[in-house]
């Protein structure tokens, strides 16, 4: 993408983003729905409209799917929005005043589901960048101390147990934001912070380059997150002690 | 025969003397707190400190005087005012940082004066002016829990007040203005429950710190007193407590009110925004009794609507709005909130008669389809039922349309919004 294309993108997007607008867009699987009130499927219509009824992420590029997820990961994301480790004013203020089994029996739910993937992105990159990405996605950049990403979340991209996130079905603007969050210090996990280690030997380039393929991957219909105990971790994590 | 008889009898003797000594030597049972708590035999200074406690809680100390996931009580929290960024003062027992060296003579003068150890005239940010209406006792209670927490050593944060609000002369005048020194003193002529519940409200639960209007000088007149008023620089509207047309208690149960305050819902209303925090961090952990008592004063007090109802005029909707508004609703609300707005409470709350959608100030209503919401999760609503923003999939206009739909369907008697208000508010961070 020429160097003016990349800001002109992501100003539409932004601009796409904060005026939905017209007609709903949304699909119905967004829109607040349950069958019983005493249930946690009707408890948790707090997080519908943004991913979706069955955690599957809407159309909306920038909220992630949620589903499948290992249950301990989403907790730690819960908890880190509650407390403020993690920072975006939405979440912050949604859970802000919600008791730790609670959290937990919400990312407990959204880990059990396996909805459908949505359809994956569409490849826009030079045939260079998308090889850059497929590289750097499933072996890594040894020169560079880049591990693969599949080396810790899993083969076809589900996550590991228990805390290491599936990447299947998430899109390319939310991984770019992640990552970037991570090179500046603005998103972190538990010590030591693998993904700060990695994240900051990642360039812009890469960083595009592994989004936009990670985005154009097919993950498996019902894949679920690696057992833990099947793979040495290239690099300690935190979040999986 | 005799003497080995003698013998005998001197070993059972040297026996049971062993077996005693045993007995009463042998080693105790740890104490079983819990059982010595049940049975009341808790040491003086126990009780004293498990009483601060609940009273710090009351007070909601811990709000302010912590840093969100900090160490508790050690302050560093920034609170924004209209006049600039005062940061909170660590108050554990740490003896250079902290208030470890302090009185309780010390402490009650704080709480009842708003004069700091060293004579410095503390900002009316800490609500002495209703602290003060605490007893010595209860004073003396919080500060011996006070005294009792890990002490944390973290230095006090200079505050950053814009000229000439820096000046704590200023404060001088603003106390002959705004603060009246005194101790509660209970109505002979209202019920025990009414004075406990007074005390509670007007004393350590600074309800009127947000509750009443605060003019451009931060200070609030008392005849004005749970008359409702923005909070400063949170852009959440607190409705007056005393008006029928906003939260106005007159036709609430006195169950549904205490419910309100203690659970977070109730089958009349919800907390969310600031409140849902009070409620976290304080009432939930008021005794049955304590949030009866609050209930009962805040039911009692006298109810005046100064301002006229809206007119008629005031209250027209362009059709057209209101179609977009229906048609919104019917697609996005209904399934919580009901057709005709009846809700599902208290998991969803009831939007038809609901004076926190209806009152003048729209704010709220607004700022919940924008954000959404949770409910605090409290002892007695571990799980609460939530709500999604709205704000990335509906524009100005329909955000305008569905909340001025329902401040004016089912007979509810509010006055409808424009795309302006909306967007002020969807410019402000959630919080």
């Amino acid at each position: 993408m020429p160097d003016i294309a990349k800001p002109l993108a992501g100003a539409l997007l932004l601009f796409c983003m904060a005026t939905a607008s017209g007609q709903p867009k949304q699909s119905h699987e967004a829109i607040p729905a349950f069958s019983k009130l005493d249930s946690i499927e009707a408890r948790v219509q707090g997080c519908v409209t943004c991913h979706g009824q069955q955690g599957q992420g809407t159309a909306n590029g920038y909220f992630p799917r949620i589903a499948g997820k290992p249950a301990g990961y989403l907790y730690n994301q819960l908890v880190g929005f509650r407390d403020g480790t993690r920072s975006y004013p939405p979440m912050n203020y949604l859970v802000a005043y919600l008791p730790d089994p609670y959290l937990k029996e919400m990312a407990q739910h959204f880990a059990s589901l396996r909805p459908a993937f949505q359809p994956p992105e569409q490849p826009s990159a030079s045939a260079a960048t998308a090889e850059r990405g497929r590289v750097l996605a499933t072996l890594g950049d040894t020169a560079k101390g880049i591990p693969a990403c599949i080396a810790c979340h899993g083969k076809s991209l589900s996550g590991m147990e228990p805390g290491i996130p599936g990447l299947a079905g998430l899109r390319s603007t939310y991984i770019v934001g992640q990552l970037t969050r991570w090179r500046v210090g603005e998103r972190r996990a538990a010590d030591p912070d693998c993904m700060k280690r990695i994240a900051t030997r990642l360039s812009d380039t890469d960083v595009a380059a592994v989004a936009a393929w990670l985005a154009q991957q097919t993950p498996p219909a019902d894949a679920s997150p690696e057992p833990s105990n099947l793979v040495r971790m290239p690099v300690a994590c935190g979040s999986q002690r | 025969m005799r003497k080995s008889f003698q013998i005998l009898l001197a070993l059972c003797v040297l026996a049971l003397l062993a077996a005693a000594a045993f007995f009463l030597l042998r080693p105790g049972h740890m104490p079983n707190q819990k059982k010595v708590e049940r049975s009341g035999e808790t040491n003086a200074s126990t009780q004293l400190i498990t009483k601060g406690e609940y009273l710090a809680r009351a007070g909601d100390c811990v709000a302010c005087h912590t840093v969100p996931n900090g160490p508790v009580f050690a302050g560093g929290r920034a609170m924004a005012t209209p006049f600039g960024n005062l940061y909170v003062p660590n108050i554990t027992p740490d003896d250079d940082t902290g208030i470890g060296l302090w009185t309780p003579d010390e402490f009650y003068r704080m709480l009842h004066t708003g004069v700091s150890r060293d004579g410095t005239l503390l900002y009316p940010a800490m609500p002495f002016a209703s602290y003060t209406q605490v007893t010595r006792a209860d004073s003396d209670a919080i500060f011996a829990y006070l005294m009792s927490v890990t002490p944390v050593k973290q230095a006090n944060r200079a505050h950053e007040l814009r000229f000439p609000f820096n000046n704590r002369e200023l404060l001088i005048g603003w106390r002959t203005l705004y603060f009246k020194q005194g101790e509660f003193q209970p109505d002979p002529a209202q019920s025990a429950e009414w004075n406990r519940g007074a005390y509670l409200v007007r004393g350590l639960g600074h309800c009127a710190m947000c509750h009443t209007a605060v003019n451009a000088l931060g200070g609030s007149s008392e005849s004005k007193a749970f008359e409702g008023g923005m909070i400063p620089n949170q852009n959440w509207y607190a409705p007056s407590l005393t008006s029928n047309r906003e939260a106005g208690l007159g036709d609430w149960k006195i169950s549904e009110i205490a419910d309100l305050l203690q659970v977070g819902v109730s089958h009349r209303g919800t907390v969310y925004g600031p409140m849902a925090e009070v409620v976290y961090n304080s009432l939930q952990y008021m005794t049955d009794e304590d949030a009866k008592a609050m209930a009962v004063y805040l039911k009692a007090l006298p109810q005046k609507d100064d301002s006229p109802p809206p007119t008629s005029q005031a209250r027209l909707v362009d059709p057209e709005v209101m179609e977009t508004g229906r048609n919104v609703y019917v697609a996005q609300c209904a399934m919580c909130h009901g057709a005709e707005g009846k809700g599902q409470p208290p998991s969803f709350p009831v939007l038809a008669g609901n004076r926190s959608i209806t009152m003048a100030t729209p704010v709220n209503p607004i700022r919940m389809v924008l954000n959404g919401g949770y409910p605090p999760g409290t002892y007695k609503n571990p799980r609460p039922h939530g709500m999604p923003p709205f704000s990335h999939i509906l524009n100005d206009d329909e955000v305008a349309a569905v909340v001025t739909y329902i401040r004016v369907a089912w007979g509810n008697s509010g006055t409808p919004v424009n795309a302006a208000q909306v967007n002020d508010l969807r410019k402000l961070l959630p919080e």
